[in-house]
């Protein structure tokens, strides 16, 4: 396949992740606020802080009188200017489409299409204001039917596992900042943990990431550790970070060809390293040493993942094979 | 929303004759629509313009910053075209295409029809589209022009002219098979009773046409859409017969020339490309033998043509006869090469070049259409009745000064056929542009992309300047298989379309 088509599919595939957790994220503070009272909501803030995108948010918004609430909306969904908003990262989905449609699914291109003119619609700006919890749903409903659809309608060839990889690497991010949201939320009011507040917090983040009916199945109780290790270990919940790498390592090694456990090039080796720590690991361990240190180091070691992917496929020019 | 209103106002109409009776072909699809409740139609056209728009059917507006985008404009009612009319479009275009290879075979090599005084040498030593760098070139199987998009109109005697002859890398195909589909889905009662002929075999056709190109030795030859990129108007063209072949599209920088062959940078290293169906003009396709500021191309890429180890779809060069004045002497190519009066006539031309004409043309400006010779999308273009004085004035200067760049033709009296303007059905003008292939044989598309002038009065189709589109039915002949004289089966009923759609459709035209 062609190099430049791999890398638009890989970052079609992540940018449409990507806008969905944006409307995750939208959704657990959401939650967050409902639940709690009044004098401890500074989530707003705490969401962008999480998102990683806190200097371009002041810098935009720092002087308006307008609510946190709306600005933080605004910035996350319409905000053109912002990479990461809805709006943008389905403009660049969609981009990306466009220049492989003829290698992706007439299907799979009328989805992301349709997503991007609901996003465009000036009507949407409304159905927000009016009624954000129906049109973020309806929104991740969207980008689910893409998943559908290309699940359904695409080989499950080379460019198949090119975009899953890169869904998978995009929502391992995804999830660990949202697990992180927990942390920065409460980092102002330690004493906090353990309190009633601590369990709704909890259960406000599992369903964030549709996690919550999965959750109760395994473990019944809310138990901050068990939530943890669920989100981060579990082999079998499709956005736990573990299930993540495993999927996305296993369809780097059918693109490569190389067998399980070897590696031959260097995005097979940091993933490979990666997953098999996660293999091992333990909750506690990962308690003990510090819930937001250990997910600022995952962040780091997919962003090298990510590099390596783009130089073993997309930039480097391949020589005569 | 019916016709009962509808006038042709002394036009000639496709769907109407003279007397304002349905023609033949028409006459199911026109009670249909009479018989349509209210506002129907309406809710029909805009059911198709939203398809159109899901399914990213649209140009983008230059200079909106809001990336705004709009669907070519589309009209639901269909152009229908009669069989006795089509075949002789048929027979027109193979006959004219023929010799059109043959004529720019003969210019790149012994210039036999410039020797024999048929054309006279300067005209295509000095037309811009002529390649000297083409001389000698060999292209695989003889052929230069495998697809051309011929552009003709129909005049107020019923009768079709060729207005165009476009050689180099003709658009709009994509638009007769997405408009298609969204016919059939708006009238499906209507298109199966009227016995429309297929067009859905476009892709497999033009696929078969790049295979052959491949060298022999080559079992599973490697076909490429190459495409100047996302910002082409035309891209969504590109990346659509790229996806109906099942081939891959690619822009210049894909390319590679390596070891004397074009190769294409993939995964897993390069990989080789045998036939480049290429929708980039000559100019730019190789920095190294034409324009040299060309940042499309694909440098060196000619050499390789010319030691034959890649084919290309249309071959450079062929845009010679695409000249206007070059296009005036085609009926004599005709004579010349096949021995045969044209079939299809020319629109009358005046060759300014010609002291004659030039004067003609000169004193009767306000009844002429003057164009540009080497200009094409309703650019370079004078419509003297519309026009005024200053703008004649203009032209009169530009003629004197090159007259060699200037041809002009008596104003054709475009047929119309009926649209959907606001709660009624109003007539406008129309041309058609059937697209053909040259391969192992000569196929020409039943159908073909009908454009039509929007605005009221407008004689000017192009999508550049304001026209939209509509599908064109062909509607097969009654006859149940050619061996059957045609005049034995009058009855056409309905429920006979069926299976003669399928079974007539391979055998009458190959």
């Amino acid at each position: 396949m062609l190099s430049r088509v791999a890398d638009s599919i890989y970052w079609m595939s992540r940018y449409i992740e990507r806008a969905e957790n944006t409307a995750r994220f939208v959704d657990v503070v959401r939650h967050l606020v409902l639940d709690l009272p009044d004098q401890v909501s500074n989530q707003w803030e705490s969401l962008i802080m999480a998102t990683g995108d806190n200097e371009l948010f002041e810098e935009r918004y720092g002087d308006s009188n307008e609510a946190i609430e709306t600005n933080v909306i605004k910035f996350l969904t319409f905000d053109r200017e912002n990479p990461n908003s809805i709006f943008s990262c389905l403009w660049s989905a969609r981009e990306n489409a466009r220049s492989v449609r003829e290698a992706i699914s007439s299907e799979m291109w009328e989805q992301i299409n349709r997503s991007y003119l609901m996003v465009k619609d000036p009507q949407a700006k409304d159905r927000v204001d009016n009624d954000p919890a129906a049109f973020f749903s309806h929104f991740k409903k969207a980008c689910h039917l893409f998943l559908g659809v290309t699940d359904a309608t695409m080989t499950h060839g080379e460019g198949w596992h090119f975009g899953r990889m890169g869904r998978l690497l995009e929502r391992a991010d995804k999830t660990s900042r949202l697990i992180d949201v927990k942390y920065f939320v409460l980092l102002p009011r330690i004493d906090y943990v353990g309190s009633p507040y601590d369990s709704l917090q909890w259960t406000a983040l599992l369903k964030s990431l549709s996690a919550f009916e999965m959750y109760r199945k395994k473990h019944h109780d809310i138990v901050p550790k068990r939530v943890a290790e669920f989100l981060i270990l579990d082999r079998q919940f499709p956005r736990s970070l573990h299930y993540c790498l495993i999927k996305a390592e296993e369809s780097l090694h059918a693109i490569t060809g190389s067998p399980a456990g070897t590696f031959s090039n260097l995005a097979e080796q940091h993933i490979g390293r990666l997953g098999a720590e996660i293999d091992y690991a333990e909750i506690q361990e990962i308690l003990d040493s510090g819930l937001h240190e250990y997910l600022d180091a995952f962040q780091l070691r997919l962003n090298n993942i990510g590099d390596a992917i783009v130089d073993s496929f997309f930039a480097a020019l391949p020589t005569t094979s | 929303m019916n016709f009962n209103s509808y006038s042709t106002e002394g036009f000639f109409d496709e769907l109407f004759d003279a007397n304002g009776q349905p023609r033949q072909g028409a006459a199911i699809l026109i009670e249909r629509i009479n018989n349509l409740p209210k506002m129907d139609l309406i809710r029909r056209q805009k059911a198709a313009e939203t398809a159109m728009m899901n399914l990213g059917i649209t140009f983008a507006v230059y200079g909106d910053e809001q990336g705004a985008e709009k669907i070519i404009p589309f009209d639901i009612i269909p152009r229908v075209i009669e069989s006795k009319d089509w075949e002789k479009i048929e027979a027109g275009l193979k006959q004219r295409v023929m010799a059109l290879n043959l004529f720019i075979d003969d210019i790149y090599h012994d210039q036999k029809i410039l020797r024999d005084k048929i054309i006279p040498a300067e005209v295509v030593t000095s037309a811009s589209s002529f390649r000297k760098q083409c001389i000698g070139l060999d292209p695989p199987k003889g052929i230069w022009c495998h697809i051309t998009g011929t552009d003709l109109v129909r005049g107020s005697d019923g009768e079709f002219y060729v207005l165009e002859d476009n050689m180099r890398c003709p658009s709009g195909v994509s638009y007769v098979l997405e408009n298609r589909q969204i016919l059939k889905r708006t009238f499906p009662r209507v298109f199966e009773a009227s016995r429309v002929r297929p067009v859905d075999d476009y892709a497999n056709r033009l696929g078969q046409t790049l295979q052959y190109l491949a060298p022999e030795s080559i079992s599973d030859p490697k076909v490429v859409v190459l495409t100047p990129g996302t910002y082409n108007s035309a891209y969504f063209e590109h990346s659509y017969l790229a996806q109906q072949m099942g081939v891959e599209l690619v822009e210049g920088r894909d390319l590679v020339i390596h070891d004397g062959f074009v190769m294409m940078r993939t995964t897993r290293g390069l990989a080789r490309v045998d036939v480049i169906y290429r929708r980039i003009d000559d100019d730019f396709i190789d920095p190294l033998t034409f324009r040299e500021d060309s940042m499309l191309g694909v440098p060196g890429l000619i050499d390789v043509y010319r030691a034959g180890r890649v084919a290309l779809a249309n071959a450079p060069g062929t845009g010679v006869a695409d000249d206007k004045v070059i296009y005036a002497y085609v009926p004599d190519m005709i004579k010349y090469y096949l021995n045969e009066d044209a079939i299809l006539p020319n629109v009358p031309t005046y060759l300014c070049w010609r002291d004659k004409d030039r004067q003609h043309v000169l004193e009767n400006l306000e009844q002429l259409v003057v164009k540009a010779a080497n200009e094409s999308g309703g650019y370079g273009m004078l419509i003297g009745p519309a026009s005024t004085k200053q703008e004649r004035d203009d032209f009169a200067a530009k003629i004197r000064a090159t007259p060699r760049n200037y041809i002009a033709q008596p104003v054709v009296s475009l047929s119309r056929v009926p649209v959907v303007a606001g709660d009624q059905f109003e007539g406008r003008h129309v041309d058609l542009r059937p697209y053909i292939l040259y391969g192992k044989d000569v196929y020409v598309l039943p159908g073909g992309l009908t454009r039509v002038a929007l605005r009221k009065g407008s004689l000017v189709v192009n999508s550049s300047q304001g026209g939209g589109s509509k599908d064109t039915w062909v509607i097969q002949d009654h006859a149940d298989s050619p061996s059957q004289s045609q005049d034995q089966s009058q009855d056409h009923a309905s429920n006979q379309s069926n299976q003669s759609n399928q079974s007539n459709q391979s055998q009458s035209f190959t």
